[in-house]
C-alpha cells in the first residue's frame, strides 16, 4: 500500500525519525533509544515511513537498517519550497502596494 | 530600511493545515483594508506575471468576492471566497473554492478554510493565515497543483527581485 508522504511528516515522532536518519542508516532498536516509546511503536512509525517510500529497510546479517529515500523527501521539500515561494511573492507585492498608500498618505 | 521581515510558512502537525505568518511595515488598518478591498486586493493577490482581476466583492459574512487570476499564456483561473466571518481590523474566515465565471464551485479541487488575524506589533502589523484542508490528501493536491499550474516559471524571477528589494 502506497500512503501518502504528508502522512508520514504530519507525525513528530515521525519527523524525529527522519532528522534522526539524516545523519546515519539505524536499527529500530538504535533508533528506540532516542525516544521515551516502545520499540513496537518505533517499528510502526518506521512501517508507515516504509510505505510511504520515504524510508527504506536494508538487511545487514540479522539486524535492519533503516535509511531515509533522500529523493523522495526532497519531492515533499520541493511542493513546499514552491508554494512557500508563492506566498513570499504575493507578500513582497503587497509590501509595495502598502508603500504606496502611505506615500500617498502622507 | 529594509529590515528582513517575519516571515513564517509551516505544514501543522495534522498534515492539514498550512500556517503563514508575515510581518507588514504598515498599520492595521491600512493592512486590513489592502486584505479586505477589491481594488487593492488586485493589485497584489496574484504572483507576477499572473494578474487577479475581480468580477464582484461583497465584503461581509455571507458575501463572496468572485475574481480570476489570469497568467501570461492568457489562461484564466476563476476563485470564489465566501466569507462567513468578519471582525473588523481584526480577523475574517472565508471558505476558498475553485469555480467558473458565474461563480458555480467546481467540486473537483480541494477546498480551504481560511483564518486570517491582524496584530499589532509595535508600529506594524503581524498577519497570520491558517488554511485548512479537509484531508492531507486535499493539501497535498494544492501542494502539488502550486507547482504544477506553471508559477515555476514564474518564481524562477523571485530571487532577482528580492536581491533587488534587499539591495534598494
Amino acid at each position: 500500500m502506497r500512503r501518502d508522504p504528508f502522512q508520514a511528516i504530519a507525525d513528530p515522532t515521525r519527523r524525529a525519525i527522519l532528522v534522526l536518519l539524516v545523519a546515519q542508516s539505524m536499527t529500530p532498536n538504535a533508533l528506540a533509544e532516542h525516544f521515551d516509546t516502545t520499540r513496537q511503536a518505533i517499528s510502526k512509525h518506521l512501517r508507515i515511513l516504509t510505505e510511504c517510500e520515504l524510508v527504506r529497510p536494508l538487511p545487514q546479517g540479522r539486524e535492519i537498517h533503516y535509511s531515509l529515500q533522500v529523493k523522495n523527501m526532497k519531492q515533499i521539500d520541493r511542493w513546499l519550497e514552491q508554494f512557500r515561494r508563492l506566498w513570499e511573492q504575493r507578500f513582497a507585492q503587497l509590501d509595495d502596494v502598502l508603500n504606496t498608500i502611505r506615500r500617498k498618505k502622507s | 530600511m529594509s529590515m528582513p521581515r517575519h516571515f513564517v510558512f509551516t505544514v501543522g502537525d495534522d498534515g492539514k493545515t498550512l500556517r503563514v505568518e508575515r510581518e507588514f511595515n504598515a498599520s492595521r488598518d491600512l493592512v486590513w483594508a489592502a486584505w479586505t478591498t477589491a481594488e487593492l486586493l488586485d493589485q497584489w493577490w496574484a504572483p507576477k506575471p499572473y494578474r487577479s482581476i475581480t468580477k464582484s466583492m461583497d465584503f461581509r459574512v455571507g458575501g463572496t468576492w468572485l475574481y480570476y487570476m489570469q497568467g501570461p499564456e492568457g489562461d484564466i483561473h476563476w476563485c470564489l471566497n465566501n466569507y462567513t466571518r468578519i471582525e473588523v481590523e481584526s480577523e475574517f474566515e472565508s471558505l476558498d473554492a475553485f469555480c467558473n465565471e458565474e461563480g458555480v464551485i467546481n467540486d473537483k479541487f480541494p477546498r480551504a478554510m481560511w483564518h486570517a488575524t491582524f496584530n499589532d506589533e509595535g508600529e506594524n502589523t503581524m498577519v497570520t493565515i491558517v488554511t485548512t484542508y479537509d484531508s492531507k490528501e486535499d493539501l497535498e493536491t494544492v501542494l502539488k497543483m502550486g507547482m504544477k499550474e506553471g508559477f515555476t516559471a514564474a518564481l524562477e524571477n523571485l530571487d532577482e527581485l528580492l536581491l533587488s528589494m534587499i539591495s534598494a
